[in-house]
């Protein structure tokens, strides 16, 4: 298992400085430059500008630098927020969007693996339909619509919880309910699926067969193997979720990671950029071993060498 | 004597998946409800012209008429900001909505069944090479690359076969349409990495069987063989799959529309009419409600008949 940990976690490295060379790529091989705007600049002007963001070398010198800058964790300042380390605006943004990821997922994992695990158990029942045809409405909404619908009905007709803004408990109630929606519903399916399938198994008929009461058979047996895909989709979605809540940020005025990062591509702040998705790709590939981890804790069958 | 035998018909494998999706009612009605909505953008905006003269474009002559009205008999949905009939542009965003959802996801199939067809057939180093570039791409945020790909290309900056492809399907000159058309290849370059993998499962699971040694033992090339007898044997799970990212790419695409990168104006998408209607939620909520729950409420039947097609075409994997 450490060797295994350890391998993984050397793998990283190399995948994540992949990622990063790929979006350097991506931004480099585009046409335009972050400086130029709708009006030309003069050539002197230009030249200097060239000449002190390093633009004036050779490509490979420029992504040396680039790389060297990057293995040190250290992505230097931000085009747009002149004097503002990439690090610094990721250390002030993040804790706004974890809050409201992490919440989300919480509540999502709650609601969800509730809500499937019954409708499983009671297979086509009014509950089963029931709770299955409102995940599906929760995939289908967008959360655009969504977030702005509870705004209305709840901050603007019952004056319950604040429109929008950052500030106490109350201020983050719609955005964790907006957020956690579709990911509520995605568990709520997974793990329905999840269950129906492990309910199936020999190693359930065993379990009965051994005399188990159902209790034990379900919460020792049966749920260790049925929630494996919802690990599974846990690691991708923990890890959007702290990015990804661009919509919610907005929606909810909310000065989070996603909303700047969308920023910066817009502004081409390429550090930034750089930053951000570094930060991202390390992050997606942690979650996705802490799953490779817990799968060989839920399902003994399951072993790495 | 003979008369009375009964001639025992079979059943073919596409009839019978068909006979399992009728049984299915939610499926049935996402059919029902689709069906009616592709008629309805594709020749609503004509009969509503047609019948009141309102068009999703025009801004009404009457100086009176602009500002936003609630619903009425004369308008059943509201009118915009502009005074513009909500029921003409949700009609027309729909058509938009609907083509980027298609014509990504055909996008997305071409790229996607190549490239899990290649990778899978050839197997080996080949193989291993191709995946792990997949893996690679999904590590990058995706929505970095749509963001990138349509700032960085959009604009002055599209390519010049975007433009040369929407001169031709939608008039020289428009940068709203070429707009659309580089997000229909964004959306698609995007989309493709899920289905190049279930295609490439399918192909492992295909390739080693003796219609394919046959194939190969009758000197058929090796394209040949990927593409007119493995591919077609793998369609299933890529109908189903491609069902259900329709309504993912139609998310996506409102979902840039609402950041202000997707459809522009004049043009309108679900998208980018519910984004116009967020922003005056507070006054005029039905600018909000009626795209929204149209949008929703067609997303909702893909969803449904992308489920039921799964269960109709692929018994094994049916979630019981």
């Amino acid at each position: 298992m450490i060797p295994f940990i350890l391998r993984r976690l050397l793998i990283i490295i190399p995948m994540a400085l992949l990622v990063v060379t790929l979006t350097w790529g991506l931004i480099r091989v585009a046409p335009g430059n972050f400086y130029t705007s709708e009006k030309r600049l003069p050539p002197a002007v230009e030249e200097n500008i060239r000449k002190k963001y390093g633009l004036d070398k050779e490509w490979y010198e420029q992504y040396g630098l680039m790389m060297l800058n990057v293995v040190r964790f250290d992505f230097g300042d931000s085009l747009k927020y002149s004097g503002q380390s990439v690090n610094e605006i990721i250390k002030r943004h993040l804790p706004y969007s974890a809050t409201i990821g992490l919440l989300a997922y919480l509540l999502a994992l709650v609601l969800g693996l509730t809500a499937g695990i019954v409708a499983a158990l009671k297979q086509n029942s009014a509950f089963d339909y029931g709770s299955m045809a409102l995940a599906m409405l929760g995939l289908s909404v967008p959360n655009f619509v969504l977030g702005p619908i509870l705004v209305l009905v709840f901050s603007l007709g019952l004056f319950l919880f604040p429109p929008a803004r950052w500030g106490g408990i109350s201020s983050l109630v719609l955005p964790v309910i907006t957020l956690a929606a579709i990911y509520t519903a995605y568990i709520a399916r997974l793990t329905r699926a999840g269950m129906l399938e492990v309910m199936r198994s020999d190693y359930i008929r065993t379990a009965r067969a051994k005399g188990l009461d159902e209790k034990t058979v379900l919460l020792r047996h049966a749920l260790r193997g049925g929630i494996i895909p919802v690990v599974s989709f846990t690691g991708p979605a923990l890890a959007a979720l702290l990015a990804g809540t661009v919509v919610v940020e907005r929606v909810f005025s909310i000065p989070g990671l996603g909303n700047i990062f969308i920023q910066a591509v817009q502004n081409r702040d390429e550090p930034l950029i750089l930053g951000i998705v570094a930060f991202l790709s390390i992050l997606v590939m942690v979650f996705n071993l802490l799953v490779d981890i817990s799968y060989g804790i839920l399902d003994p069958r399951i072993r790495y060498e | 004597m003979a008369e009375n035998v009964e001639i025992i018909k079979g059943t073919s494998l596409g009839r019978d998946a068909w006979n399992r999706l009728l049984k299915n009612k939610l499926a049935v009605f996402g059919m029902i409800v689709l069906g009616i909505m592709v008629i309805a953008v594709i020749i609503g905006p004509s009969i509503l012209y047609a019948i009141t003269g309102f068009t999703a474009e025009a801004i009404p002559a009457d100086g009176n008429l602009i500002s936003s009205f609630p619903p009425t008999w004369q308008h059943p949905m509201g009118t915009d900001e502009a005074g513009r009939d909500l029921l003409a542009r949700v009609l027309q965003g729909g058509r938009i909505s609907l083509m980027v959802g298609i014509i990504s996801t055909i996008v997305s199939l071409i790229v996607g069944v190549s490239y899990g067809a290649i990778a899978g057939y050839l197997g080996g180093r080949i193989d291993n090479l191709m995946m792990r570039i997949v893996d690679i791409i999904y590590a990058i945020p995706y929505i970095l690359i749509v963001i990138v790909l349509l700032s960085f290309f959009g604009g002055p900056n599209t390519p010049k076969w975007i433009t040369a492809m929407s001169d031709l399907f939608g008039g020289a000159g428009n940068a709203g349409v070429s707009q659309i058309f580089l997000l229909f290849f964004a959306l698609g370059l995007v989309s493709w990495l899920t289905m190049a993998r279930v295609v490439r499962g399918q192909i492992l699971s295909l390739k080693n069987q003796e219609f394919v040694m046959a194939a190969k033992a009758t000197g058929v090339s090796t394209p040949s063989i990927i593409f007119r007898h493995l591919v077609p044997n793998a369609l299933g799970p890529v109908i189903v799959y491609a069902t259900l990212t329709v309504p993912s790419v139609m998310l996506t695409e409102a979902f840039l529309s609402f950041l202000g990168l997707g459809v522009q104006a004049p043009y309108a998408s679900w998208g980018s009419l519910c984004a116009d209607g967020i922003k005056n939620i507070a006054i005029f909520p039905w600018q909000l409600i009626f795209p929204g729950v149209t949008m929703a409420l067609t997303l909702f039947s893909l969803n449904f008949l992308g489920d039921g097609l799964r269960d109709a075409l692929d018994p094994q994997t049916r979630k019981f």
